[in-house]
């Protein structure tokens, strides 16, 4: 009965089975950490009941019975000092050798030619996912293979800051969280750093940005798909082709090429998304998500929103109703001030004629292009 | 463990709520002087580090190499070193009672305050024409706002100074005020030695 | 030689004000007494602003996509949340009690700069205005309370943070930090030089030590967050590159910068409330402090080796796999000395006599609380775990349960014990005990859930969360909680009002206590002592009452021949000057000026946030008026 008991406070403990949970670890890097924890927890509560009780004992049992009791004057002992200095140290040492030993097998990068490499950029307020090797980049949904090790870089420099006077500023720092694959470590700008995470299993491991990074930290979220090895080699080539729909750009002074369709005459000049989104090139990374193969995915909006015909018009026509964003400008030439992605329906620049109030039906021939783009 | 009974206790020159000499055997004022001097090591202390740090880092606009005119700048910090030499007189001048004396050091450590401070602002505009600049780079950042706080610290110091040389003419700077230049002179010489400091490691040491 | 000062009499309005009593003379007081108890009423009243700051945060957050707050405001509010409870409550109030506390415990008439003490106050006033005043004039601050660079140091322009909230936060701290300077340094040398004769550092009680060592925390650890919130200022002001990635420069310098302050502080924070454990926990045992130079010295390692551990806030910042072991080393050694206090409060309860009057609980509470604060801490230094956790609701609970559950129940526990001295009347026993309890259920209930909260994947700073995520349950008990501890701190508020005027009378020696503040009458004169004591030992009050048999039982001493208590001069509403004997006793005069310096401090403020010259001239003016007056003003009115 009592393991029955324990195995339920165990399960209890370990929370809720939400992709997101520290204390159901699916991958050898929180496996580790977790291994490292519980023990180490279990220590703390026993310690932590033993001062309690102590206090509680200590409260009740002197407490004063008559106004003139006389309890002896001890000003110390001495062999009680060394004992409790020696005891905590022992402990804590005991507990020092794991966790040093821990912290320097994390931090080694994995060997093996089977190590795949993916570059990952913090944005406000959204995730960029570059394949070097694969020459992919997307973004918030970071596909891997399971059982495979998963070497990152984490940076925050975009390169694709021009406008002038941000460039320098990179962008500011968040934090990678991926709780049941690995232990979270920040984004800085100017800096890079690694993180090794493995899924043991296949399915989505839920991911979220932990360092207060402005107003939509709490919306800039991730998710790490883990697949069978055929599945991700298959994802990969889906990704490395070309766009599905051409955006047909306009030709170059001389030439004359394919003339835009609708949907992409919106795009490039009307509402000028291609100011931060790239539409036909899935190995070029932008302001704003690269949108090559947007209909691939399972969520926009940085894992916010389930990636939908409705949920995307909406965003389309007033994004920063959905998540709350400081973009009032964006859609004026730099040096504008700007993060994230404007509204077309409301807060709209002067004059209308050069920054027109988007339609429903703008909205869905743009949406209905988007989708197509798998 | 028997205690002896407390006899009636006895007044002191502390009740009388006068400066006293406990502890270090150091007066109230100059004892909180020394303390804040050792609070202000701490500030200059991090602005130097950030200088250090980013030394060597900047990968476009001037250099040290490319603006520091050292011998200018030794001249600049000479003088600066002499006004310690005058505030020591000025001190010794008002422990002996000499007033007249006293405001002619503590003016003479004013004017070489200031001659200082004059070195700094024509070296400044120099470097800025030379296009080094508070926003140009590293070296300009961190380089600028050291500097500049010392400065700042240097021109707090030559009003106060100043400000004793008129109580002292007015006759409001009487020998059992000693004190007041002492501890002024502790700020001083400290502010010297925080120059000291910076042009060794920010001009004199190579990168 | 010189001549003495003119004698030209100053119009009105300069001339040196004299009352020490009504209500206009607190605005001139320099009376560390009426300064202690002006500091602890303007922390109450931001410790009432910064719960109300989290009422609201909790209400947003009491269920998933919580809808009563934007993301805006919400980031406004944590932020003022915890730059509120950290400079604005926490330690103020410890510098208010100790403020009223240092002299009458060292035997002293007051501190050593009277003036500089007021002001030190009036920058508190206004500091915590100005920052405040962010709310009516664009918005508040909204880079957290740490501030993160390049967040908060990015120029406008680049739109991470826009408005100037970072710019009233940096300015606004910095402010503050020059109050928190002035008085650490007062306390130092009043400590220092100030004692009453005989009494030796390792006879001060234990609450002094403690504020020794916090002053020089203090003092060595501000003028570090100064520099880094200038640098701050620069980068987003005018185009300095400190932080700037892009052209070399480290966001991680702040970091460091700010922690190598942040560290400290928060051993500035809890120390004092460490120090009043440690002299309730003894009166209410009746019993000696088991283990006194332990306890001492272990405060003393304490701030020491609190200046070695900076980086445990940053270890998901990759600064290496040595430099991350050697801090993690580095906290885990410091738990000991923290440990080992705990151990001797047991010690000292243990065989005692208890009395569980109000103070005793929270000083209980604070032992409870405290080490599992303590033991979340150690969970955190623990590298690999500590990613998991670190920038979660976890460490809210682990910081929450040290500085509420820690210090906070800690000064609750001061203000209940010192009341009576401060105002002559005890305040009530059954709504302590109501405000006791209802704080430790609200207490716990709002940040033990939050351990679990952040295990289960919930970032820190967020302002809302989704639904399906299994967090929804243990947020409301959280919100529940914190109403709780509304609760509890109103039943506080009415007893403390109710008690100032008609809480039973309290004599000198209201609890039968140890140190030389209850030798003096409840509350005291202006003066403090008619005659300075000398110290025979520690405890030296109590040895005036008692001494020990051969089995370490108390003796009660004879009243008559040894003065036990002072008895309150008859007679005359003199402002307290007279003294037995009919001796006169000279207390520093009280004085316009540190209001006026401080009071040009905002104005300057101003001038930095809206980069507008104009501002800077009424600040200036008032700066280096109050500065020469000052100066010029002798420490005790010629008349007096």
């Amino acid at each position: 009965m009592a393991v029955g008991v324990l195995a339920t406070l165990a399960a209890g403990c370990s929370g809720p089975e939400n992709d997101q949970n520290s204390l159901r670890p699916q991958g050898p890097a929180a496996d580790r950490i977790h291994g490292l924890f519980v023990p180490i927890v279990a220590i703390a509560i026993v310690v932590g009941i033993l001062v309690l009780l102590g206090t509680f004992y200590v409260a009740l049992r002197f407490r004063s019975r008559a106004a003139d009791e006389n309890p002896k004057q001890i000003h110390g002992s001495t062999p009680l000092e060394i004992g409790w200095t020696i005891v905590p140290a022992v402990v804590l040492a005991v507990i020092a050798v794991p966790t040093v030993a821990t912290i320097f097998a994390l931090d080694d990068p994995p060997k093996g030619d089977d190590v795949l490499e993916v570059r990952v950029v913090g944005k406000q307020w959204w995730w960029e996912f570059e394949y070097p090797d694969e020459k992919v980049v997307t973004a918030n949904e970071l596909y891997i293979p399971v059982g495979t090790k998963v070497r990152l870089d984490l940076t925050a420099c975009d390169s694709s800051l021009g406008a002038e006077g941000t460039a320098s500023y990179c962008n500011v720092i968040h934090s990678f969280w991926v709780p049941e694959l690995a232990g979270k470590q920040d984004v800085i700008p100017g800096r890079s750093q690694g993180l090794t995470i493995e899924a043991d299993h296949t399915g989505t491991y839920l991911g979220q940005c932990a360092e207060y990074c402005g107003l939509s930290h709490a919306n800039m979220r991730f998710r790490v798909i883990a697949v069978e090895r055929s599945e991700y080699d298959a994802w990969i080539r889906e990704q490395q082709a070309g766009p599905a729909v051409p955006l047909n750009r306009p030709a170059p002074e001389g030439e004359t090429g394919p003339p835009a369709g609708e949907a992409q005459d919106l795009v490039q000049n009307t509402f000028a998304c291609t100011g931060c989104h790239v539409f036909d090139d899935a190995e070029t990374s932008s302001y704003g998500p690269n949108l090559t193969h947007l209909a691939s995915r399972e969520t926009f909006a940085s894992g916010s929103f389930e990636l939908n015909r409705d949920n995307l018009i909406d965003w389309v026509l007033d994004a920063p109703s959905m998540i709350p964003m400081e973009s009032k400008d964006c859609r004026l030439p730099p040096p504008a001030t700007c993060v994230g992605m404007p509204s077309f329906i409301k807060d709209t620049p002067e004059p209308a004629s050069e920054y027109p109030v988007m339609t429903r039906d703008q909205a869905e021939t743009i949406v209905d292009y988007l989708l197509a783009l798998k | 463990m028997a205690q002896e009974i407390a006899a009636r206790p006895a007044a002191t020159p502390a009740a009388r709520g006068e400066d006293a000499h406990g502890g270090v055997g150091v007066t109230n004022t100059k004892l909180g002087m020394w303390l804040f001097l050792s609070s202000d090591c701490l500030f200059f202390g991090a602005f130097i580090s950030a200088f250090l740090l980013y030394r060597g880092r900047d990968q476009a606009g001037p250099k040290p190499s490319d603006v520091f005119d050292i011998p200018f700048t030794s001249a600049t910090s000479f003088i600066l070193l002499m006004s310690s030499l005058t505030m020591v007189l000025a001190l010794a001048a008002i422990q002996r009672g000499d007033h007249r004396r006293v405001r002619i050091w503590l003016l003479a450590t004013a004017l070489f305050g200031a001659t200082f401070i004059g070195g700094q602002i024509f070296e400044f505009t120099e470097f800025s024409r030379e296009g080094l600049k508070l926003d140009t780079n590293l070296f300009g950042s961190s380089f600028f706002v050291l500097t500049g706080l010392h400065g700042a610290h240097v021109t707090a110091g030559i009003v106060w100074l100043l400000s004793l040389w008129g109580l002292s003419l007015q006759g409001l700077l009487p020998t059992e005020n000693a004190e007041k230049v002492e501890v002024a002179g502790l700020y001083w010489h400290f502010v010297d030695v925080v120059w000291i400091v910076i042009f060794t490691l920010v001009y004199l040491m190579p990168t | 030689m010189a001549t003495a000062t003119e004698v030209k009499p100053l119009p009105v309005v300069l001339r040196r004000p004299r009352a020490t009593q009504g209500f206009w003379s607190w605005f001139t007081t320099v009376d560390h007494k009426k300064i202690g108890i002006m500091y602890s009423v303007t922390a109450l009243a931001f410790f009432v602003i910064g719960g109300i700051e989290a009422l609201l945060i909790r209400v947003q957050l009491a269920g998933p996509d919580g809808t009563l707050l934007t993301a805006s405001q919400y980031n406004q509010l944590f932020t003022m949340h915890g730059t509120t409870m950290v400079f604005l409550m926490g330690m103020p109030l410890a510098v208010g009690i100790a403020n009223y506390l240092i002299p009458l415990q060292i035997g002293a008439r007051d501190v050593a700069f009277p003036r500089l003490n007021a002001f030190g106050y009036w920058v508190l006033v206004a500091g915590g205005l100005f920052l405040y005043s962010s709310f009516l004039f664009g918005g508040a601050p909204d880079g957290g309370w740490f501030g993160y660079t390049p967040l908060t140091s990015a120029p406008i322009a680049a739109g991470a943070l826009p408005g100037h909230g970072p710019d009233y936060w940096a300015i606004g701290i910095a402010m503050l930090g020059i109050g928190s300077t002035t008085s650490a340094i007062n306390f130092l040398v009043t400590i220092i030089n100030m004692r009453a004769p005989g009494m030796t550092l390792m006879r001060m009680p234990v609450f002094t030590w403690m504020m020794f060592v916090v002053a020089f925390l203090t003092l060595f650890a501000i003028p570090i967050v100064t520099a880094a919130l200038i640098m701050v200022y620069f980068d987003r002001n005018l185009g300095t590159g400190f932080f700037v990635g892009g052209v070399g420069g480290d966001p991680l310098l702040y970091q460091h910068l700010f922690w190598l302050f942040g560290h400290p502080e928060v051993y500035i924070l809890i120390l004092p409330g460490m120090g009043i454990v440690s002299e309730i926990l003894p009166t209410f045992s009746k019993k000696p402090l088991f283990g006194y130079a332990v306890v001492v010295f272990s405060g003393i390692a304490i701030g020491f080796l609190g200046w070695g551990v900076w980086a445990h806030h940053m270890f998901a910042t990759g600064l290496g796999p040595v430099a991350i072991s050697a801090f993690a080393l580095s906290t885990m050694l410091i738990a000991i000395p923290t440990g080992v206090k705990i151990f001797n409060w047991l010690g000292t309860v243990w065989g005692g006599s208890v009395r569980l009057a109000t103070p005793m609980l929270f000083a209980l509470g604070f032992i409870g609380q405290f080490t599992i604060g303590g033991l979340s801490g150690v969970l955190h230094s623990v590298v690999p775990s500590d990613t998991q956790q670190t920038d979660t609701y976890f460490v809210v609970a682990h910081f929450h349960y040290v500085l509420f559950g820690g210090l906070v129940f800690g000064i609750f526990g001061g203000l209940y014990y010192w009341f009576p001295k401060i105002y002559g009347r005890y305040m009530d026993e059954r709504l302590g005990k109501l405000n006791f309890w209802t704080m430790v259920i609200g207490f716990n209930l709002t940040f033990f859930p939050m351990h679990f909260l952040g295990l289960w994947g919930l970032p820190r700073r967020t302002y809302r969360y989704d639904s399906g995520m299994g967090w929804d349950t243990l947020n409301l008990v959280a919100t529940i909680g914190a109403f709780t501890i509304a609760v509890s701190t109103l039943v506080f508020l009415v007893n403390a009002i109710v008690s100032r005027h008609r809480g039973a009378p309290a004599p000198a020696d209201a609890w039968d206590g140890r140190s030389l503040e209850w030798s003096i009458p409840s509350p005291p004169p202006e003066y403090n002592f008619a005659e300075i004591p000398t110290v025979h030992a520690r405890d030296d009050f109590w040895h005036r009452k008692y001494t020990e048999d051969d089995d370490g039982r108390l003796v009660r001493l004879p009243a008559g021949g040894a003065v036990a208590v002072e008895e309150r001069p008859t007679g005359g509403d003199d402002g307290g000057h007279g003294a037995p004997g009919g001796e006169h006793i000279h207390m520093p005069s009280p004085s316009f000026f540190p209001l006026v310096l401080a009071s040009g401090l905002p104005f300057l403020g101003y001038a930095a946030v809206w980069k507008d010259v104009l501002w800077a001239i009424p600040g200036a003016a008032l700066v280096l008026f109050g500065m020469y007056a000052w100066a010029m003003e002798p420490p005790t009115a010629e008349d007096s």
